[in-house]
């Protein structure tokens, strides 16, 4: 709960007036029966001056009861209006702190929750939490003050007839606390049980042409009817509990009017009580009931908006494993490019016996071009990673001009290194608006410099709106090896000190690649380039070779040096250049 | 955020929003505002409305008599719950009848409640009896739609798969289905029952008193149009929040799934600046949607309970004027007295009750039958052609494949495939090199008809494979494909889903020979780790890897290979080409691949081009031709 005073503080008016305002409601029904009463009471039921009835009594009743019901719409209509103020700037904010966590993520931090729940916890989950918000606002006090203002209604009306209510109340509550301990743990089941149905589905859909090729509809058509009864059953057993306390809600609430009755008939008839104190009686049964029945619905719809809370502190309490509020040197800028990797070691599970990179030890001048290679697997994207601190080792250490990159100031650093990531994203937008990601305040003239570089200026200029194409989301518009050449063009645009290309020219002819490689050395010699590559060809002619196998660098030299004495390259070497020498 | 990035991302967005009403103008029962429902259900009008209640009735049929109970155990209780209230008002005018004994009076008394005692009691067991009964007649019938659907929806040719969204065919699995279920589980009920207690209380209020059931039943078009002019004002607001929702959703969708590239360019101030905008635009666009929302209820309950105000008030004065009119004034008013009075406060109340709901299920029922219908229409897309009467499906195939002029096109007006013609013996390794849209998954979509032709013919061993009884063609060919799909499950019976029957050993020799045994020995329990959500926890490659092996196992005589090991490294790549080669030999392969190193010792390849085979011939045939094959293997022209 002391979590959430932060979301609560800054809008406190709302969230006070709402709850005081669903009293108004409340206190305005609880009145109505015993006005209801009066007029009975006090404007029916009398004989004054031989004349029966009052009926200026009945008309000031009436007015009053107009009265009290302008006020309770009143108050509901607030109500519900600081309830929806509350509720939505809650989440609001909610949304923006956990968005803004996520922003602080580590690569390993979203590996580790998966983009698919971020983005739920992020909107579904966010806006069950927030119905919750408003329904407990707008029913939680209200559920209680009304059974409490019912019981002192009745009370005040006739002590010795609410004595049977109070009898009543806890046998419901006893109903009501068994009915949701029942049910809570059986509608838990039930979610479970339509997320494997749900599962099960998406799978037979994704699958399909596996399902259909495999000749296994049948098989299918099984699981899922076994997922599918399952469901059923789980309803069931859920509904069947829900559906038992009406009923018993109900005889319980008989039982006391029919006592209310018995009780106060006996007083009527003996002229202790006023006939329409009854009528209020009964009045205030049902609303006790209602009460309780209420805070029986919130516990049961609390219970998705609950799950999805904990969701959403997990994003917001997940400590971003990287962070710089510990840099020695925060002011520090990148000016060389100079990279050492000094016995860096990581593990993907940090409890798995064999590290992924087990002692990686080796040294970059600034303005060299190193090519990476390695198998799939064998923990090269890891490595690189490592320079813009998207991952940090476990064991060891990443320096950048002599400094550890965890004394660089996380802006600092990242404005140096620029990464055209194996997954390459490009965004919803423009070519320019993608483009300028690199740099926000670049000319014209730089972006078609540096998409010339990237060998893209070539086929932009060949679309009718050239540089403000559409590129739809996710960059669907164009071919991936074009996606691959702005994706780089990107990256040069941030004139960085070190530019890593992670296996980014897979889907780019040899040929265009050749002329990539060119520009780089033409056009920025003191950038130190590595590339990390499938194929051979694209890291041939670097200055320096690393070849990774099993987590372990097993080669490093140029290609000629490699040839001789690193035998997993000449393997690599030899799989890619001639099929009828063996290794 | 400065005035101008504001300013920026307020045009983008607002063009974007402009765009979602216009696309969404005639959606009038989205859901209920403030509910829980998101924006991925579409949910329309219903068309046919009529023939949707048909098809769903069909679907209880079977409970008929269940239904006829339920049926009975509604008017029961609600009759019980009406004449209870009735039962009331002699016994309250008993206990002010001064013309009787005090003891007659509460044995009076005493009888009322023991009549009441008795409809309460019959009225609980009812509404607990039909509820329970529904709940069984609504919840077969949900599974029986489900299963229906889901067989149908299996039968559906991959056209279907492949022109409509995942999304959209998962959210008729749940949430069309599941409006249908809360109108079967409570819509219908509520309907019955409230007709019931609404005819029950006009008639108890005329009977009781026609001048204040006529002043009651005046309020109704009040509480109607109130509602209606509230209802509007919703659904407008909640249309604009649903197009703001859109919007924030869509950027987190992009920026979280494009987060590293988020980080790689240290753009996370920009990105919460357009989150922060969007944000805004969402509260304040939610605010008065959710306000509007809220007020429905207030609004309504506080015109009902004016109804009872005014009904307690004419109520009280006809009371005065009841009594005073036994010394003869206004004999034209009907008879009245404190009893009816109290109970006639109680009808008004539950006079306003059922409008209420009534007019919410009108809601309900449209959205269910749109879902309905959305679940029905895919239920009536045309299945596969069912096989003919004369279908083969000889003991065994020998795989000779046999393209004879083969034209196609997914839509008529687009041919993809021009005149192709190639065949393959038995045994034989044939590889299909192209860029992208060439047409090459085509013609393995063909072979497996997933896709039937539109002119020439395909031939396996000399039968037209239309001749085949399909699920025979289709246990004959083995396909692994470039999106690799894992079920969730244990390694093993992934690898096992090629051949049902296959012993542990086989499952295991077929994964050496795809070699994927030394990657599964190392994960957490080997053979029977389980995988999650399609493998999430393995490498594409490993993936890839392990759909060999799934395709190894199985006996088919013709094996398709569409880019599979196109996540392999070319050294992996190289280690399971011997495996790969044993599983080769006894096969006719048809391989599609992007790195044309795995395609050199093919026995021919085959090159196309916009649906066109432009060059044929084995590796060196090809290289010096020094044609496409050329250029594309010395890497002059970009395979994309």
């Amino acid at each position: 709960m002391k979590r959430y005073m932060k979301y609560i503080k800054p809008y406190k008016t709302a969230f006070i007036l709402c709850p005081l305002l669903m009293m108004v409601e409340v206190l305005g029904e609880v009145v109505l029966p015993s006005l209801m009463a009066n007029i009975i009471n006090k404007g029916v039921i009398v004989e004054a001056g031989g004349v029966v009835g009052n009926i200026p009594e009945i008309m000031k009743y009436g007015g009053i009861m107009i009265v009290f019901i302008l006020l309770m719409a009143a108050g509901g209509i607030g109500g519900a209006y600081f309830g929806a103020k509350a509720s939505i700037n809650f989440a609001a904010d909610l949304r923006k702190d956990a968005f803004d966590n996520v922003q602080k993520f580590s690569f390993a931090d979203i590996d580790r929750f998966s983009t698919g729940s971020l983005v739920t916890r992020l909107t579904n989950d966010i806006t069950q939490v927030q119905n919750l918000v408003n329904m407990m606002l707008r029913m939680l006090l209200r559920a209680p003050g009304m059974l409490i203002g019912a019981v002192i209604m009745a009370f005040w009306k006739n002590a010795q007839l609410a004595l049977v209510i109070l009898v009543i109340i806890p046998f419901l509550i006893v109903i009501i606390v068994a009915v949701v301990r029942t049910a809570f743990p059986r509608f838990q089941i039930l979610q479970e049980k339509i997320d494997r149905l749900n599962a099960t589905v998406r799978e037979a859909v994704t699958n399909v042409r596996v399902i259909k090729s495999f000749v296994r509809g049948d098989y299918e058509q099984q699981k899922f009817e076994e997922a599918n009864g399952d469901l059923k059953e789980s309803s069931l057993r859920a509904f069947r509990v829900m559906i038992t306390t009406m009923p018993l809600m109900g005889l319980a609430m008989n039982v006391t009017t029919l006592a209310v009755v018995w009780f106060g008939g006996k007083q009527i008839i003996v002229g202790d009580m006023a006939v329409g104190d009854l009528t209020a009686f009964t009045t205030y049964v049902v609303q006790i009931l209602i009460a309780l029945m209420m805070s029986s619905f919130i516990v049961l719809q609390s219970s998705r908006a609950i799950a999805s809370a904990k969701r959403i502190n997990e994003i917001i309490d997940c400590k971003p494993d990287i962070t710089d509020d510990e840099a020695a040197s925060p002011d520090a800028v990148v000016t060389k490019g100079e990279i050492e990797f000094k016995d860096v070691s990581f593990r993907y599970y940090k409890n798995s016996e064999d590290p992924v990179l087990d002692k990686i030890s080796f040294k970059i001048n600034a303005g060299e071009t190193v090519g990476i290679i390695g198998s799939t697997g064998s923990g090269k994207t890891t490595l690189v990673s490592m320079i813009p601190r998207l991952y940090d080792p476990d064991e060891g250490s990443v320096l950048v001009d002599g400094i550890d990159v965890k004394d660089y100031s996380l802006y600092n650093l990242r404005e140096a290194v620029s990464m055209v990531l194996q997954k390459n994203v490009l965004f919803s937008g423009s070519i320019m608006e993608n483009l300028k990601w690199g740099d926000e305040d670049a000319s014209e003239e730089e972006i078609k410099e540096v998409a010339a570089m990237a060998q893209a200026d070539g086929f932009i200029s060949s679309f009718p709106e050239g540089y403000e194409m559409d590129l739809g989301q996710g960059g669907v518009n164009v071919s991936g090896g074009q996606k691959q050449r702005l994706c780089i063009a990107r990256a040069l645009l941030k004139k960085p000190k070190i530019l890593i290309l992670d296996d980014s020219t897979s889907a780019v002819d040899t040929a265009t690649e050749a002329l990539i490689r060119k520009n780089f050395k033409e056009f920025c010699p003191e950038t130190t380039k590595i590339i990390i590559a499938q194929r051979i060809s694209s890291v041939m002619e670097a200055d320096k070779i690393v070849v990774i196998d099993d987590g372990a660098v097993v080669g490093l030299g140029n290609h000629t040096e490699l040839m001789e004495n690193c035998e997993a390259y000449r393997e690599i070497y030899y799989s890619q250049m001639d099929k009828e020498v063996t290794a | 955020m400065d005035a101008k990035t504001f300013e920026r991302l307020d045009l983008k967005y607002r063009k974007k929003n402009e765009e979602y009403m216009k696309a969404h103008a005639n959606d009038m029962f989205r859901g209920g505002p403030g509910g829980g429902r998101g924006p991925a259900g579409k949910i329309g009008k219903p068309k046919n409305a009529k023939a949707s209640i048909g098809r769903l009735f069909s679907y209880i049929k079977h409970d008929t008599w269940k239904i006829v109970i339920v049926l009975f155990l509604v008017v029961l209780s609600s009759v019980t719950n009406l004449v209870g209230t009735y039962v009331l008002k002699p016994v309250v005018n008993g206990l002010i009848d001064k013309t009787v004994t005090q003891e007659k009076r509460m044995e009076n008394l005493l009888l009322g409640i023991a009549s009441m005692a008795v409809l309460y009691a019959v009225g609980i067991i009812a509404q607990y009896m039909y509820q329970r009964i529904m709940i069984g007649v609504s919840q077969g019938a949900l599974e029986r739609i489900r299963n229906d659907l889901f067989k149908k929806v299996g039968r559906l040719p991959l056209k279907y798969y492949d022109t409509n969204d995942t999304g959209d065919i998962m959210s008729r699995f749940t949430n069309d289905v599941d409006t249908v279920g809360n109108m079967l589980n409570n819509t219908v009920i509520s309907i019955i029952s409230g007709i019931i207690s609404l005819v029950g209380t006009t008639f108890l209020m005329f009977y009781t008193n026609w001048v204040l059931a006529i002043v009651t039943i005046l309020m109704t078009p009040v509480m109607v149009k109130a509602a209606g002019a509230v209802g509007k004002k919703s659904r407008k607001y909640y249309k604009q929040q649903q197009a703001a929702l859109g919007s924030l959703n869509g950027y987190v969708e992009e920026t979280i799934s494009g987060q590293k590239v988020v980080k790689v360019f240290n753009h996370e101030r920009a990105a919460g600046d357009e989150f922060e905008y969007l944000n805004t635009d969402l509260r304040n666009k939610q605010l008065k949607a959710q306000f509007f929302g809220g007020i429905m209820g207030p609004v309504m309950g506080n015109l009902g309970q004016m109804s009872y105000t005014i009904v307690s008030v004419v109520g009280g004065l006809l009371c005065v004027a009841a009594q005073r009119t036994k010394e003869g004034i206004l004999t034209i008013l009907p008879h009245f007295d404190v009893g009816g009075l109290t109970i006639f406060a109680g009808y008004s109340r539950q006079f306003s009750r059922p409008i209420n709901e009534l007019s919410m299920q009108v809601t309900e029922i449209f959205s269910a039958l749109a879902g309905a219908e959305r679940v029905f229409d895919a239920m009536d897309t045309p299945p596969e052609l069912p096989d003919g009467d004369a279908a083969v499906a000889p003991e065994s195939l020998r795989g000779e494949i046999v393209l004879d002029n083969v034209t196609f096109g997914y839509v008529p007006e687009k041919t993809i495939l021009k005149n192709v013609s190639f065949y393959a013996k038995p045994g034989q390794k044939i590889a299909l090199v192209g860029s992208t849209g060439a047409g090459k998954t085509t013609i393995t979509n063909l072979i497996t008809r997933f896709y039937d032709i539109d002119d020439g013919s395909i031939t396996i061993d000399g039968i037209d494979i239309r001749d085949f009884k399909r699920d025979y063609l289709r246990q004959n060919i083995a396909m692994v494909l470039q999106d690799t799909h894992l079920f969730s499950g244990t390694v093993r019976e992934n690898i096992r889903y090629g051949r049902l029957d296959a012993t542990d050993e086989e499952v295991i020799e077929a994964a050496k020979l795809a070699s994927a045994h030394s990657f599964i020995m190392r994960l957490e329990n080997g053979y029977d780790t389980v995988l999650e959500g399609d493998g999430a926890n393995l490498s594409q490659g490993q993936r890839q890897l392990l759909n060999i092996a799934r395709a190894a196992i199985s006996k088919a005589p013709i094996l398709i290979l569409d880019e599979a090991t196109s996540s392999v490294d070319t050294r992996t790549e190289r280690h399971i080409e011997h495996g790969m080669d044993r599983l080769m030999k006894t096969r006719t392969t048809i391989v599609i691949a992007h790195r044309l190193s795995t395609v050199r010792n093919a026995n021919a390849i085959i090159v196309l081009e916009n649906g066109e085979i432009i060059e044929r011939g084995d590796h060196d045939d090809l290289l010096n031709q020094k044609g496409r094959y050329y250029e594309l293997y010395t890497g002059k022209k970009e395979l994309d």
